[in-house]
Order: structure tokens, then sequence, then C-alpha cells
């Protein structure tokens, strides 16, 4: 008899509980058109630099190919030649591939890389049809000639759409700045550090 | 000129069958919503503002999806027992009265012994399910209409019983009559105990959770529709809305005094008054879908029999004495 009153209190608990449920403010961000905040050190896409004169920074060292854990990036280097000047350096990337389906986006390139040429932006929105379509070259990862130098990967002309629309207010663990120019690679961008190169 | 009576009654039937098939799609997607808050989730929200048109969408796909019979399935019972199922579901509005004004009763007919044609009509309805999971020629339809049979079968039992409770209280078998006997005091009132196992049972009966044994996803994949697709499957989900819906409206005629206001707010309509409380049972339903896990098949029948139907004698024989006493 007790066990039944118990089992009876227990389903008006459990009731009340679903009711109060009701009400509650529901936790879900409706993705495609609002987005939540990101980290400020998101590990996203990848994404070449340039200097202020529209030389690339990347020297063709491959030192980023060595580093990478998942063996996502190929580089072959060429050589610079006093007519078709690419980088201040010696060398130059002639391809330069990332594979993003085997990427582990852990930013060990970026670490490695001398010139800062490599970064990882906050774009995680890569998804298409064919597997072959996330290696992506360098058509798609060196930022466009005509894109200001320290302009955020959101503002540039090249197509990938911005990442940050409206962004869910949601209560992160580190209050910062939106968008990308507040993060730690935005300032990267900003400051024109010269490389070994440079 | 008269109108011929099988023209009023087909016209009648016609607004009827159109505004609960409505009433359908909108419970389901009423459901979904209601479900998700529950949840903490939004619901569906995609199709059309707030989702208004997700019921829309749901038909369109059904229509659309390819119709299997299985190789081993009796194929005239497999294609028939959808229809039953949904042509019993459908029956029980054919006398369902929905409100009273000076001009009559709104309702496609009056019986007057409305109730037990209600409950003929809802045992009927099992002969869909059964057939349905007997007729696939696999193993767990089989297991859901075997479940089916026993479940329904003795729930109905219990339910009888506390309906009848109403009827001796009321002293009439028409639907209508019941109502008017609850013009001064609800039947919820001195029949408590009834309502609650009338609640019980018809979740039971209607095959919802947490008495969903019929179809449990978790054992039986579908239970005794796991092999139909398409619009066969939708007329199984049509009658089971709609046999929710009937033992919603049932309950409001027999417990919640159907078309009468409360409080003496007479000056809102009694349909108002009548969809109000429909929706309220509605709304328990799915409360107790997103509260409760399913039961265990034993305690489900341990429980019908060894708890409900004493109880509901004792309601039963209690209601009787006190009546008789009384008079």
């Amino acid at each position: 008899m007790r066990t039944a009153l118990d089992a009876i209190v227990a389903i008006f608990q459990g009731l009340a509980t679903t009711f109060s449920f009701f009400f509650k403010k529901k936790p879900t961000i409706p993705y495609p058109t609002i987005k939540k905040q990101h980290a400020p050190r998101f590990h996203g896409l990848h994404e070449l630099r340039r200097y202020d004169d529209g030389k690339e920074r990347c020297i063709g060292c491959e030192l980023c190919q060595i580093a990478c854990p998942a063996n996502a990036i190929t580089v072959i280097g060429a050589e610079n030649t006093p007519t078709d000047r690419r980088s201040p350096g010696e060398r130059y990337a002639a391809r330069y591939e990332i594979d993003e389906l085997r990427c582990i986006f852990c930013g060990l390139c970026e670490e490695a890389c001398p010139t800062d040429a490599i970064v990882l932006t906050p774009r995680f929105e890569m998804s298409d049809y064919r597997r072959g379509s996330f290696v992506y070259a360098k058509d798609r990862l060196l930022v466009p000639r005509e894109a200001e130098v320290g302009s955020a990967p959101d503002e540039r002309p090249n197509g990938i759409p911005s990442d940050l629309g409206a962004v869910a207010a949601q209560k992160s663990t580190v209050d910062v700045q939106r968008g990308y120019g507040a993060t730690w690679r935005g300032e990267l961008l900003k400051t024109d550090r010269k490389g070994l190169a440079g | 000129m008269s109108v011929p009576l099988w023209l009023i009654v087909l016209i009648k039937s016609a607004i009827v069958l159109f505004i609960v098939i409505t009433t359908f799609a909108y419970a389901m997607l009423f459901e979904r919503k209601v479900l998700g808050w529950m949840q903490l989730r939004p619901g569906p929200n995609r199709v059309g503002p707030w989702g208004m048109l997700q019921p829309a969408a749901d038909a369109a796909k059904m229509l659309f999806k390819e119709d299997l019979t299985p190789q081993t399935a009796d194929p005239f019972i497999y294609r028939i027992a959808p229809f039953i199922a949904l042509a019993t579901a459908m029956g029980t509005f054919a006398i369902i009265p929905f409100s009273e004004t000076s001009a009559g009763v709104w309702s496609v007919s009056d019986v007057n012994a409305g109730i037990l044609f209600l409950f003929a009509l809802t045992s009927i309805g099992v002969y869909g399910i059964s057939l349905a999971g007997w007729s696939s020629g696999s193993k767990f339809p089989l297991l859901g209409s075997i479940r089916a049979t026993a479940q329904m079968i003795s729930y109905e039992l219990s339910m009888t019983m506390s309906v009848v409770g109403v009827l001796i209280l009321a002293g009439t078998t028409s639907l209508v009559g019941i109502v008017h006997a609850q013009d001064r005091l609800w039947f919820v009132i001195p029949q408590l105990v009834g309502f609650a196992i009338y609640l019980m049972t018809a979740v039971a009966e209607t095959n919802r959770a947490p008495f969903d044994l019929v179809e449990a996803e978790t054992e039986l994949v579908g239970g005794f529709h796991t092999e139909y697709s398409g619009l066969r499957f939708g007329l199984f989900f049509i009658a089971e809305y709609l046999n929710m819906i009937t033992v919603s409206c049932i309950g409001t005629l027999l417990f919640l005094g159907g078309w009468n206001a409360l409080f003496g707010l007479s000056f809102i309509p009694g349909i108002v008054w009548f969809l109000i409380k429909v929706g309220f049972f509605l709304f328990v339903y799915i409360w107790l879908r997103a509260t409760l896990p399913r039961f265990r098949y034993d305690r489900l029948m341990a429980f019908g029999w060894k708890v409900l139907l004493p109880v509901a004698t004792l309601n039963l024989l209690l209601t009787a004495a006190v009546v008789s006493v009384m008079r």
C-alpha cells in the first residue's frame, strides 16, 4: 500500500516537472538563422594570408606539412624568379592543398608556420556533396588579392559566407567582443608582423 | 419543399468529417509542439509561422510515399485493415453531440442508446489493429496485434465499468440525456474514481503512452503497423488520433458536463465549452506521454485485471447502492 501510494505521488511529481518545463525558456538556437557565438580561439577553416604589398606570406617551406598530425596538408614549393615573384622569400608554394576531411583542426600548422602564413579562421560551414570538394587548394585558401590586409574573413568578397550573422546571446564562459576582428586571430590579422623572409 | 433526411445527414456528416480531420491535423501539430515544449525543445517551427503548415507537409509526404505490401502478407486483409480502423474511428463522430442550442442538438444523429453504440464502434476498432498485425506476415506486427487484442479487451472491461457508474447516475444511455443530467453537478465530482479509471483506461484503449505497448518502438519496431507505409500508415495514424479525440469527447460528455458552462459563464456558447474540455483531455494525453515511461507488458495486464477492474467494480457497486438508497 505504501509503495503504491509512493508510486502515485511519483507520477504527480513527474507531471509537475514536465508541466514546469512547458513554460521554461527553450535553450535551442534555431541554427541557420541564428548562430552560436564561438570561442575566441575557435579553430575553423584555414586561410593563407598575404603581405600588405599583395605578396604571399607562404614561402613553401613545408613545415606545416611536417607538423600536421593528420597528414592533411600537401605543399609543393617552387623557386621565385625575378620576373615572377610570388613571395618575399626564395620559394613559394606552387601547390598548397588541405584536405579538410582529414584535418582535425588542431592548429599545429599555424604554430609551425614561420611567416604566419597559414591561420585558422572561425568559419566552420564547409558542407558539400562530394568528397573531392573538401580538398581546398590555393584558389580557396588564399586571401584574394583585392581584399584589404587585416580584413576579417567574413568581410571578404571571395564568396565564403559570414558565419557570424545573427549571433545567439548565449551565456559564454568568456565574455568577449563579437565578431572575428575581436578574436585572437583577428588581432594577428591586423598586425603586419614580418616573418622570417620579410 | 422539404429536404430529404438522407441529404441532411450527408451534409452534416461532411461538415463533421471535415472539422474532425482538420482537428486531427492540428491535434498532431499540437502534440508535437506540447511534447517539444515539455522536453525543452521548440517543436516544429520550420514550415510556416509556428509550424502551422506542418500537417500539410506531413500529408504531402505521406501521399507520395511508396505503398508496400510484404510478400508474406495476406493482401486482402492487409489492405482492408486500415480502413476498418479508420472507418470505426470516424463512425463514432456520427452520434457525438457537440453542443445544443434552442434549434436543437448539434450532432449528425441523436441515438437514444448512444453510449452503447460508441463502445460497440470503438471495440470494432480493435479489429483493424489486430488484423493489420496478423495479416502483415511478419513477427513484430504479430506480437503487436496479440498485445492489442489482450490489452484492449482487458482495459475495455474496466472502462465500461467506470462508465456504467455514470449511466446509473444519469438514468439514461442517451448522450444528450447524460449531459442534461449534469446541468447542476458534473459527474466528475460524484464519480471521481470512475473518472480516474476512465482516464487511465482511455489511454490504454487508444494505445497511447504510457500504455502504447501495441506499437512500442523500442521492442516491436512499430508494432502492428511496422509493415505499413505511405497512405495506409497514414490511415492508422489518423485513426489513432481520431480515437484520441473520440475518447476525449466521451470523457467530456460523461464526466465534464459536455457543453455545460462552468461557473455560470453561460454567455460563452456551449460549443466553445465543449472544445475547451476536449482540448483539456487532449492536453492531459500529451502531458502523460511526455512524462511517463512505457509500462512493462505483464505489469500492464496485472494493473488492468488486478487493480483497475476490482476498483471499477467496487465503484460501480457503491454507486448503485447509493443511488438505490437515495431514491
